[in-house]
């Protein structure tokens, strides 16, 4: 029934007027666009942060995504007819957006046992399995928004040679930490979990830790660069990571 | 020794819930809480608790515990359940009623409803994880251990001993109200439905499957046919969205359901039929009617507004159901208790 979903390859169709669509009663969908595209989700987390800065009444909480942010709020305090041009009016203005956001410095192992779909993936784009770990850690990727699971990221843009549709026969059990790709994206799973992607490598690190405060890793319009270890690497990391001892090295990035 | 509920039989899948984990969605934590938030806000005001405290709910089949605090003021919530006491004597829903340390009791599992919430005053001893008691097993965490309940757990309560006071009743309890049309809000995403999926939608009947649990409920009935084959790109879903995959096949996405999604959404339940859509049971049928959004704000209200009037419409049992169950129900003597075998 779940499914980690993600963007398919839709043809840009030029800019759009911003849509706002009601999904039932709680909850207004503000929409710049249909597709995957960094500008977009720039105007998407420069709303979302407007909106946490400034609260309107009623909104309880936001949910940035790739090319729309949604409100939700307490039809008990406010209601579509408020909340529309509110939201208009806020629109227009400049500031906001990355600010706070950070770049994180992620392990990946892309060796064998992390990485079962690396062979076909490697067959499929006409690469070496070894160019394929080379150019899927080469960018450093946006954190367009995060969901399917507690802690998910869906990281853009993959390097076009990379890109492929999901795999035809999803899988019942994703271990978790499993590093994955499909269509212009990829991901990392926080917890085991069915998926259709194509995994081509782990991360011993949590992406959401009860734990720790905050338990989420990565936050919507952060960036991740993936930093490949090999497998003994791996296991040191992991373990210091159960224990609650590795902090991952992360920086700030301005807007 | 913590003090609480011994867990005896964990019946078939009983969690702690509460309203549920509201502002966490960004970083794709579902909002979890109750199917029926209407009948755990009951249960909770018919022990004198707030709304929104933790309770359990209890799903198809009912737990069986026994009481190691002192004294334990409980009631249970849910259309046909009742607590079914070791002599064998009834406490129907939408009571209270107080035990004793060494009392067992079982839950018998709501009849009308698939499930029911069993609220004790003062509140379930749960851990606050992101602001909500409430359990979500997938991610494990929330509730006791993140999971449902197990033979041998404790159930911590917040008190050892119940305050002294009347117990209460709902004079006119709420139906499950499961015959009922479930009204939703066409969209966000209907314009990539055809005109006859819309019109089947409506009309249609939809049968849930077998295939329902917290996450959602897969519904047989009409194909949903999408004008192309296309997914859209992930965006957040809320709860009561129904999405469509390429089957055409519905899903109704209640509490647990993951925050975002690629399926088109033909449609969302109001929320003020939120409640009523998690009562149903496999097998049960749903049919939708179409609201706009002010109107189903404005039904959103009528529902809270209602919500109060029942909560406070509670009146004391002056019966002898307000003095000690204990000794009462070996003396036979409890109106309200009638009982298992009439």
């Amino acid at each position: 029934m779940a499914r980690e979903g993600g963007a398919t390859a839709l043809a840009a169709k030029g800019s759009m007027a911003v849509r706002f669509l009601s999904a039932g009663d709680r909850a207004l969908v503000v929409e710049f666009g249909d597709r995957v595209d960094p500008e977009l989700s720039d105007k998407v987390l420069r709303l979302d942060a407007r909106l946490r800065a400034a609260p309107l009444p009623g909104v309880v909480e936001t949910v940035p995504t790739f090319r729309s942010l949604t409100l939700y709020y307490d039809p008990l305090v406010t209601g579509r007819r408020d909340l529309e041009p509110a939201v208009r009016g806020l629109l227009g203005r400049r500031g906001g957006g990355r600010r706070g956001a950070r770049l994180w410095h992620i392990p990946i192992c892309y060796e064998a046992p992390f990485a079962p779909d690396l062979a076909e993936v490697a067959r499929l784009t006409g690469l070496a399995p070894a160019e394929v770990a080379e150019r899927h850690s080469a960018p450093q990727y946006r954190v367009y928004m995060i969901g399917f699971l507690p802690g998910f990221p869906y990281l853009g843009d993959l390097p076009a040679e990379l890109a492929l549709q999901r795999r035809a026969d999803p899988r019942v059990k994703v271990p978790a930490g499993s590093v994955a790709i499909a269509t212009n994206l990829s991901a990392i799973y926080p917890y085991e979990s069915p998926g259709g992607w194509h995994l081509i490598g782990a991360t011993p690190v949590r992406l959401f830790a009860p734990e720790r405060a905050p338990p989420a890793l990565l936050a919507a319009g952060d960036g991740v660069r993936f930093a490949p270890v090999d497998a003994a690497r791996f296991g040191a990391i992991r373990s210091a990571a159960a224990a609650g001892d590795y902090p991952v090295a992360n920086e700030a990035i301005g807007e | 020794m913590t003090l609480g509920f011994k867990v005896l039989s964990p019946g078939l899948h009983t969690t702690v819930q509460d309203l549920g984990r509201v502002g966490q969605q960004r970083v794709g934590v579902p909002v979890s809480g109750a199917l029926d938030g209407e009948s755990l806000a009951l249960a909770n005001a018919l022990v004198g608790n707030r709304p929104g405290m933790p309770a359990l709910e209890i799903l198809h089949q009912g737990p069986r515990f026994a009481v190691s605090a002192e004294r334990v003021r409980i009631a249970l919530a849910g259309d046909g359940a009742a607590i079914e006491l070791a002599s064998g004597e009834i406490v129907p829903a939408w009571r209270s009623a107080s035990l004793e340390r060494g009392s067992e009791f079982s839950i018998l599992a709501a009849r009308g409803s698939v499930c029911a919430y069993l609220a004790v005053a003062g509140g379930i001893d749960a851990p606050l994880f992101l602001g909500s008691a409430s359990t979500y097993v997938r991610g494990r965490f929330g509730g006791i251990e993140g999971r449902a309940l197990r033979a041998g757990d404790i159930v911590p309560l917040t008190l050892d001993r119940t305050p002294e006071g009347p117990e209460l009743r709902l004079p006119k309890p709420p139906s499950a109200g499961l015959g009922e049309r479930v009204r939703v809000v066409l969209g966000p995403q209907r314009e990539f439905f055809t005109e006859d999926a819309i019109a089947a939608l409506l009309d249609g009947e939809f049968r849930v499957s077998q295939n329902a649990d917290r996450m959602g409920m897969r519904l047989d009935g009409p194909r949903l046919a999408q004008k192309s084959g296309w997914d859209i790109i992930s965006d957040a879903i809320p709860t009561g969205a129904i999405q469509v995959p390429g089957s055409g096949q519905p899903i109704l996405l209640l509490a647990d359901h993951q925050t975002t999604g690629g399926y088109p959404k033909i449609a969302c339940v109001v929320s003020a039929d939120l409640a009523r859509v998690g009562r149903c049971r496999p097998g049960d049928v749903l049919r939708f009617a179409a609201v706009e959004v002010e109107e189903a704000e404005a039904l959103a209200r009528e529902a809270a507004a209602r919500l109060a009037d029942l909560a406070a419409s509670l009146e004391p049992c002056f019966d002898a159901a307000a003095l000690d169950l204990g000794s009462l129900y070996r003396a036979n003597l409890i109106s309200g208790v009638v009982s298992a075998r009439e």
